[in-house]
């Protein structure tokens, strides 16, 4: 699935521009907590969450995460907005809970992403 | 190429006459951008073919033939101004009549629709969308003919600039990529600094996303700047989280390895073991309402680096080493590896 389709079928609205829509997601990872999400996300996922900081796009970034998308209709800041422009990192938002996000997009065939945790 | 419908030619018309507000700015894309940045000097063909206006239709069907070309300008030799369009229509209209001798002054159109050279390409596509002509002569300055624009030279141009803002990335890759060849010494290393302060949430992974772009560009691969950016974007967001005075962090890239050295002056840490398991956390309910605070930070380091050390005394202070080795042919700073050469390992 690539990023165009995903917002189509998530009921998304695009809030970055300048964002490549082409990209391929391989899978999906849904967490509030930025250190679970470095510590478990695995490359080319799209990340569902419900913080808006620009701490999310930092986060996004250093794990080669492929989107974000803002659950239950949540927009974030224009700071957040901003630091995703510059990155080319697009966000998303949805009307969708985290739990409805997370089946939809499990049965549509996305894998988890979520390497689980362990030393 | 010339009838070929792009999508350029509706973009300015759907803006036509109407404010931009925020939410549409944000649905413009980066071709409808460019068409507002490149001018039309940029993208139009300016190796013209033209012809004076004392040659007849018969030339006109030489030059065209001659130049796979569909359109001649007819410009006057002294003064160098454009005074008519002769297009393969006209050329038809006077076969049409059998009258090839004629003198093309007789079939080229005079009412001409032009654009200036140093226009934005917006102009050209209003004028595109709304005449339904395939090619605009482009004059510049001082009114003399400058070129030709057709509807393929627009597509052609903002392709380049698209590619263009990709090549610009690449060269900056290439270049850094080989930094330390041509620098002869027993044992190179470039050194990054960067202060954290305490309590920057704004600037917070600010250090560490310049360090990922650094190792990206000295030709890491993907795996590695992604390990390396990880860890050091959770000792950047510790540095923020719980010191009194913020740190520094101190990277040395040397073709094999990498060393991060992170150091504060304080607090310190009660009992480093404790703050090394996984779950273990002494942030406050603010900084977990910011995402942080989970207690991954320590044990997501240790996980990313190929060795860590930390040590702290309480009062004195905290500093962390990691450091990060390459393996087998992957290098940084001593040649380019390409790109795509080795995707991550996770890729499924």
């Amino acid at each position: 699935m690539n990023i165009k389709n995903l917002i189509k079928f998530i009921d998304g609205d695009l809030l970055t521009k300048s964002a490549d829509l082409t990209r391929e997601i391989k899978g999906g990872c849904g967490a509030d907590l930025m250190s679970d999400v470095l510590a478990s996300i695995q490359p080319n996922a799209v990340l569902l969450t419900g913080l808006c900081n620009p701490q999310v796009v930092r986060t996004a970034q250093m794990s080669d995460v492929a989107a974000i998308i803002f659950v239950r209709g949540k927009k974030p800041p224009q700071e957040t907005i901003d630091l995703a422009n510059e990155e080319g990192i697009p966000l998303i938002t949805s009307p969708f809970g985290m739990f409805e996000l997370s089946g939809r997009l499990y049965l549509a065939g996305l894998p988890s992403l979520e390497q689980p945790i362990s030393e | 190429m010339n009838n070929r419908d792009t999508n350029f030619d509706q973009s300015p018309s759907r803006f036509k006459g109407k404010i931009i507000t925020d939410e549409m700015a944000g649905k413009i894309t980066r071709v409808e951008e460019l068409a507002y940045i490149l001018k039309i000097s940029d993208v139009m063909s300016s190796s013209l073919k033209t012809l004076s206006p004392d040659h007849s239709m018969q030339d006109v069907l030489v030059t065209m033939r001659e130049n796979r070309i569909s359109g001649i300008p007819i410009v006057d030799d002294d003064s160098h101004a454009l005074l008519g369009m002769v297009s393969t229509e006209d050329l038809i209209k006077c076969l049409a009549n059998q009258d090839i001798d004629a003198n093309l002054t007789k079939y080229m159109s005079t009412k001409l629709v032009t654009v200036n050279s140093f226009d934005y390409l917006t102009e050209a596509l209003k004028l595109f969308a709304r005449t339904g002509l395939g090619r605009l002569p482009v004059l510049d300055e001082n009114g003399t003919l400058a070129g030709i624009l057709t509807k393929g030279d627009v597509t052609y141009g903002l392709l380049r600039a698209l590619e263009h803002d990709y090549i610009e990335e690449e060269v900056r890759r290439y270049r850094a990529s080989h930094l330390f060849e041509d620098i002869e010494s027993d044992r190179s290393s470039l050194i990054l600094r960067y202060t954290i302060e305490h309590y920057d949430f704004t600037h917070g992974g600010s250090a560490s996303s310049k360090i990922k772009r650094a190792l990206l560009r000295l030709g890491a691969n993907a795996q590695l700047a992604r390990r390396v950016g990880i860890g050091i974007y959770e000792a950047e967001m510790n540095l923020i989280i719980h010191t009194t005075h913020g740190g520094t962090i101190h990277v040395e890239i040397e073709p094999h390895q990498i060393s991060v050295y992170v150091w504060d002056e304080g607090p310190g840490i009660e009992d480093v073991d404790m703050a090394m398991k996984p779950g273990y956390s002494t942030a406050t309910e603010e900084i977990r309402e910011l995402g942080f605070g989970a207690g991954m930070g320590l044990p997501n380091i240790a996980r990313c680096a190929d060795e860590m050390d930390l040590r702290s005394e309480l009062g004195k202070g905290t500093h962390l080493t990691m450091k990060f080795f390459l393996k087998g042919e992957d290098v940084v700073g001593e040649g380019y590896t390409g790109k795509g050469k080795k995707e991550t390992e996770n890729d499924a």
